[in-house]
């Protein structure tokens, strides 16, 4: 049954994609101007026979609708169309570029949680104590801080002033690296590189840090709540009259239930993790899919700009459905 | 024949808003008595008050020009550093420009972005709402659907697309901001109104034979207002820092108009020799923003404790 239930919930996905490319579409038409001139207008002189080629590539010759199912009809394929500047499959840009932001994102996860989850019971369990209120008052920090500010601090402090790591980038220069995955921290630990994990970890530090505040404050605050509402329930104060040892209690009674609440908005946290991936890239000169979109919105590649948003519209919806599923399993109650 | 229609008017639709009003400014008092007793909550409505009156009389307050500058007198550290002018309190930037009125000059498009964005997504989300709670139906349907659609982006990222297609100003980031945001607001009146509709109230109103529009109006909306005001306050902060990050990528507001996610980006070129440009606008942010949440957590334990989580 709950089989079933899974896949009805990955076929809904479906209807969603459409309408998230369709609305794509509709941004790209709101551009003033057309795509191609816009285009003409960076390239410099163009002859008319290529004005027209591109007209034609672009289905700009053709109606609307007709140029709306064209461009589903890619889409469906995996054919996000191609970049004229780049002269490349806009696929095949972005799949370049996405293991260092997916490397980025999985950092800035394990920052948010590795924070989040310890500061978010204990504040809960011991409420009103110092950590409490010391963890509370850097959460509510954490989500007033804008990320790239937060970015530039640690820069200004840790590369620059203390020099303990590096500035930008993902890997010293001349370090030597065979890719396998293209997340360089992954590869070394695969390829038994001790160098470039040195390397690749220190590059990684302050982005994940600078990306993963906002999530570890957000996500400490919302299993605080959860944890301190779980922890007066009946069936826990009966846990501790049977004798259980207060951990126990606490970490496989307690946190079980009060992780439902605290796993929709993880999911929900992807989001800014996905939109603050552009931010935190452009700080600091990370080489991944958010700074080629800014660098692309600039230089007028809206095929890629294009492409790019229905990426990240997919992932954080997939990430969401990953959440809906992970509840049948933490309350067998919610059925999907 | 006029005036009585003008009569039955007044008392549809005007009269329960001027006896909620009585209402308000009798509990008015009471609020400001509960605020006091919250120290956050009054600490960070003070500052939001302080930032607005900032704000309004930024060309009177500022110590300098926040347009322009002179060469001579670029990248002067703050006064407590060596080499720094007591002119210049927080140093000047690249141009010579004085960082401290650029800082009070910024509060305004912060504010005017995070008032107008949150003002606009509210009336429209609350509007959309009702109907859809109230009506149910085709209407429901369509508008529900549209509003799920848009959940899908990421915040940031749908601002930053639209921007991307707009190109940047400010009335290109209020439609980007105001697009996606109305969306909370909708949920939130949606779900009230469906909940307020069964109440007794609403059963009365209807037997008494008051129409649809005016029982939303004036018997629906004064009961959700507040939970409304609550969101509107809690989600201002965040729309301040979308603006910020969006000027900060060279999206939002463009130069030379002083914003302060776009001065953080001016600073960052000269992170090394001069820290002052890059940080000190990141935290009149962080000041503004965590004042309007600290403002906002004490609003809702005050108007809305169901929403409080604690």
């Amino acid at each position: 049954m709950r089989t079933v239930k899974i896949l009805e919930r990955i076929l809904a996905v479906i209807p969603i994609m459409f309408g998230v490319a369709i609305v794509v579409f509709l941004f790209m038409r709101m551009t003033p101007g057309d795509p191609v001139d816009i285009m003409m207008g960076e390239a410099g002189y163009v002859s008319e026979g290529e004005i027209e080629n591109l007209r034609r590539e672009f289905n700009l010759d053709k109606p609307l609708h007709i140029q709306l199912y064209l461009f589903l009809a890619d889409a469906i394929r995996g054919d996000l169309g191609n970049s004229y500047a780049r002269r490349a499959p806009v696929s095949e840009l972005i799949a370049e570029r996405l293991p260092a932001t997916i490397e980025l994102a999985l950092g800035a996860l394990f920052v948010g949680l590795v924070v989040s989850v310890p500061i978010g019971i204990i504040s809960a369990v011991k409420q009103y104590s110092a950590i409490d209120r010391i963890g509370m008052a850097g959460a509510f920090l954490g989500v007033s801080m804008p990320s790239f500010w937060l970015g530039i601090l640690l820069m200004l402090l840790f590369s620059v002033r203390l020099q303990w790591l590096p500035v930008a980038g993902r890997i010293d220069y001349g370090v030597e690296l065979r890719t396998v995955t293209g997340m360089y921290v992954l590869d070394s630990i695969l390829t038994g590189n001790k160098a470039a994990l040195i390397s690749s970890l220190s590059h990684l530090v302050l982005p994940s840090i600078s990306l993963g505040a906002a999530m570890a404050a957000t996500v400490a605050r919302i299993l605080r709540s959860s944890m301190l509402e779980v922890l007066r329930q009946d069936y826990v104060t009966l846990a501790r009259a049977k004798g259980l040892v207060e951990s126990l209690v606490v970490l496989k009674h307690a946190l079980r239930n009060a992780l439902i609440p605290t796993i929709t908005v993880v999911g929900l946290q992807v989001g800014v993790l996905l939109g603050g991936n552009m931010i935190v890239e452009t700080v600091f000169g990370w080489p991944g899919l958010g700074r080629l979109v800014v660098q692309s919105i600039f230089a007028r590649h809206f095929p890629l700009v294009q492409g790019a948003v229905m990426v990240y519209a997919f992932v954080f919806v997939m990430a969401n459905l990953m959440v809906d599923v992970l509840y049948t399993y933490l309350n067998p109650k919610i059925t999907l | 024949m006029d005036t009585e229609g003008k009569t039955t008017a007044y008392q549809q639709i005007l009269y329960p808003f001027k006896l909620r009003f009585q209402l308000w400014g009798r509990s008015g008092l009471s609020f400001l008595g509960e605020l006091s007793r919250q120290p956050s909550a009054l600490l960070g409505g003070v500052m939001v008050l302080l930032f607005v009156l900032m704000a309004i009389f930024a060309p009177q307050v500022s110590p300098g020009d926040a347009m322009r500058g002179h060469l001579r007198e670029q990248l002067i550290p703050p006064v407590w550093e060596e080499g720094g002018n007591p002119e210049f309190l927080l140093g000047t930037d690249v141009q010579g420009r004085d960082l401290l009125s650029r800082i009070i000059h910024g509060a305004r498009i912060s504010l005017w972005v995070g008032i107008l964005a949150v003002g606009i997504s509210a009336s429209i989300g609350t509007a959309l709402g009702a109907v859809s709670g109230y009506y149910r139906g085709w209407v429901d349907t369509i508008i529900s659907r549209f509003a799920d659609l848009l959940m899908a982006f990421p915040f940031l990222i749908f601002a930053i697309g639209m921007m991307a297609f707009l190109g940047p100003g400010f009335t290109n980031l209020l439609l980007a901001l105001t697009l996606k945001c109305w969306v909370v607001f909708f949920r939130l009146a949606r779900g009230a109104v469906m909940a307020e509709k069964t109440q007794e109230y609403v059963e009365a109103a209807k037997v008494v034979g008051q129409s649809n529009p005016v029982i939303i109006i004036s018997e629906i909306l004064p009961n959700i207002f507040h939970s409304i005001l609550v969101l509107a306050t809690l989600n201002m902060g965040s729309l301040i820092i979308t603006e910020a990050s969006l000027s900060f990528l060279g999206l939002g507001i463009q130069p030379p108009t002083p914003a302060w996610g776009s001065m953080v980006a001016d600073g960052r070129d000269y992170l090394v020799t001069s820290w002052w440009i890059a940080t000190l606008p990141g935290l009149a942010i962080l000041a503004l923003v965590l004042s309007i949440n600290l403002f906002g957590e004490g609003l809702r334990d005050i108007l809305d404790p169901r929403l409080k989580v604690e």
